[in-house]
């Protein structure tokens, strides 16, 4: 291994963390209508996730060979800044991403950081532009319609089917089909997304000439990679899974199943047929369907629409990132390190922003904020005061008697300014980062108990009903369920 | 521009008609398996019935294993 230089281990490294970010961002997929029908409880459904998608790294054979899925011209060879700054990019988009509780696909995320690493690198000419279309854009569209209306149909039916029946006989074999369904959810990832990861670390070393051009990864690659993402899997991101299971809708154990069979069977004839839909995407769409597909069923357009503006930023917004980031890195050993510091401390701002409103495994079912208050007019008012004060909003604690929606509200537009902004100026980029750090970390110690205080209205509901939620039984629950609906469709 | 529509269509209606069949499959297990001898029917058939919609739900998830393992 003396072929691995420094930039090579940095490299590896930074391949590793994104696999991190791709873990606890996509728990969410499997599991989150899962835990939110009480199908499993959440730190249980987070570790099967995670142990399948350990399995997931190492069933498949099959490593995925170009990590761009010809998205950008391989034929010259990748230069491992051009990987690295990819990386970056979508790191930082996950990160940002899952601070909203935004699902969104990581693989886009990785897509645009190469785009936009590629473009700063070699030029426009080295994209496929045909590629781009027929693997982002019309994938995008399509999965979500796909699965959505797949989910809604199996919804209708199972409804169909059981209206003579006692909801409360079927609920718990629906429970026991949807934590299939899950699993196999789950496994598929662990093998696709992982392999991405397989990818880009093999890439990289036959770059740096520690292994032969058509080598397979080796079982240290392997190993690291499932590792990865099943620890970040297992850790949860519990802000994504809470918009998915409870944010878009109300999911009863009926829907839970059409949803995640949908999710599953949509993946798994994609992938087969070799039209590959995003995870996010599908699982998403999955949702949303059987929310429609439910008589009475609320879906909250509002959250499904930043939903969707998040996922056409991604591309752009991890883009960006990532094209600044190869214009600094290729200035040599310096402006590695500038990015790799700007990384480092960009995710510890972001992390620090999310220990505000902490959300775990403990209050994954209740109501997202942005939810339970009002969820209008917050995004003018952010974006006017230009994009340093928008960044800034989007992470510093909205006041407290306010409408907490605040929070949530604007941040797909005011992420991607603030990406702009710390990115723009490469070196600097950990200066513009400081005073949202200093927002997140004068605000950790009393901050969190403070608001839980002062929203009256939200905060009493989400207290009260679904705390026991978790522990209450079936009937209970559906009932609870209602009546968090009610509220905030109320409000 | 070469966008494989019949790829996407084949995608669609897999995924539509494996979803609907197999939520209604596995429907009708549960109602099968959850009947109570009182609600009319023979008890037996009724749960032979809702073994054999397990059955193809289990061979299903196999298929899907394979498929993912492939």
């Amino acid at each position: 291994m003396e072929h691995i230089t420094l930039l090579i281990g940095i490299v590896i490294v930074t391949a590793l963390v994104f696999d991190f970010t791709n873990g606890f961002h996509d728990t969410a997929n499997a599991m989150a209508t899962t835990i939110s029908t009480g199908a499993m409880k959440p730190k249980a459904a987070v570790a099967m996730s995670a142990v399948l998608n350990l399995v997931g790294a190492f069933v498949s054979v099959e490593v995925a060979k170009t990590i761009s899925s010809g998205l950008i011209d391989e034929g010259s060879g990748i230069k491992p800044e051009v990987i690295f700054a990819a990386l970056v990019g979508a790191i930082l988009w996950n990160m940002l991403t899952w601070l909203a509780g935004l699902p969104s696909s990581s693989s886009h995320a990785l897509m645009g950081g190469l785009l936009g690493a590629t473009v700063a690198s070699v030029g426009f000419g080295a994209v496929n532009g045909d590629v781009v279309v027929m693997k982002v854009l019309i994938p995008a569209l399509a999965a979500p319609l796909v699965a959505g209306l797949a989910a809604l149909f199996a919804t209708r039916l199972s409804y169909r089917l059981t209206r003579d029946t006692d909801e409360r006989q079927t609920a718990q074999g629906y429970r026991w089909g949807q934590i299939t369904s899950a699993a196999l959810v789950s496994l598929a990832h662990g093998t696709n997304d992982a392999q991405k990861t397989m990818g880009v670390i093999t890439l990289a070393l036959i770059s740096g000439g520690a292994l032969g051009a058509d080598a397979d990864p080796p079982l240290w690659v392997i190993a690291s990679a499932g590792l990865a993402i099943a620890l970040g899997t297992y850790l949860g991101g519990w802000r994504i899974i809470r918009t998915m299971g409870k944010g878009i809708t109300d999911i009863q154990p009926p829907q839970g199943f059409a949803a995640q069979t949908s999710a599953a069977t949509t993946i798994l004839a994609s992938s087969h047929i070799g039209f590959s839909l995003s995870t996010t995407h599908v699982c998403s769409g999955a949702v949303m369907g059987a929310g429609v597909g439910r008589k009475g069923g609320v879906v909250r357009w509002s959250t499904a629409g930043r939903m969707i503006v998040g996922w056409g930023l991604t591309v752009p917004a991890a883009g960006l990132v990532a094209a600044v980031s190869a214009l600094v890195a290729e200035q040599g050993n310096l402006g590695v390190t500038a990015i790799a510091v700007f990384l480092v401390a960009s995710s510890g701002g972001i992390w620090l922003a999310s220990r505000r409103q902490p959300v775990d495994h403990t209050n994954v079912n209740d109501m997202p904020e942005a939810e339970t208050g009002s969820t209008s007019g917050a995004d003018p008012d952010e974006q006017a005061p230009g994009v340093v004060t928008a960044a800034v909003q989007a992470v510093s604690p909205p006041p407290a008697a306010g409408p907490r929606g605040g929070d949530g509200e604007g941040l797909p537009e005011a992420e991607a300014d603030a990406a702009a902004v710390t990115a723009e100026p490469a070196e600097g980029g950990d200066i513009s980062a400081e005073p949202a750090t200093a927002a997140a970390t004068g605000h950790t110690a009393s901050e969190p108990t403070e608001t839980e205080q002062a929203d009256p209205d939200a905060t009493a509901l989400r207290d009260s009903v679904p705390r026991q939620y978790n522990s209450v039984g079936a009937a209970s629950r559906s009932s609870a369920g209602s009546s968090t609906s009610t509220a905030s469709s109320v409000s | 521009m070469d966008i494989d529509w019949a790829a996407l269509g084949e995608v669609f209606g897999v995924s539509l008609v494996a979803t609907v069949a197999l939520v209604g499959v596995f429907t009708l297990g549960i109602i099968g398996a959850g009947r109570k001898p009182s609600s009319g029917g023979t008890p037996v058939l009724a749960r032979t019935g809702a073994y054999a919609c397990f059955g193809v739900c289990g061979l299903a998830v196999i298929y899907g294993i394979y498929l993912i393992a492939a």
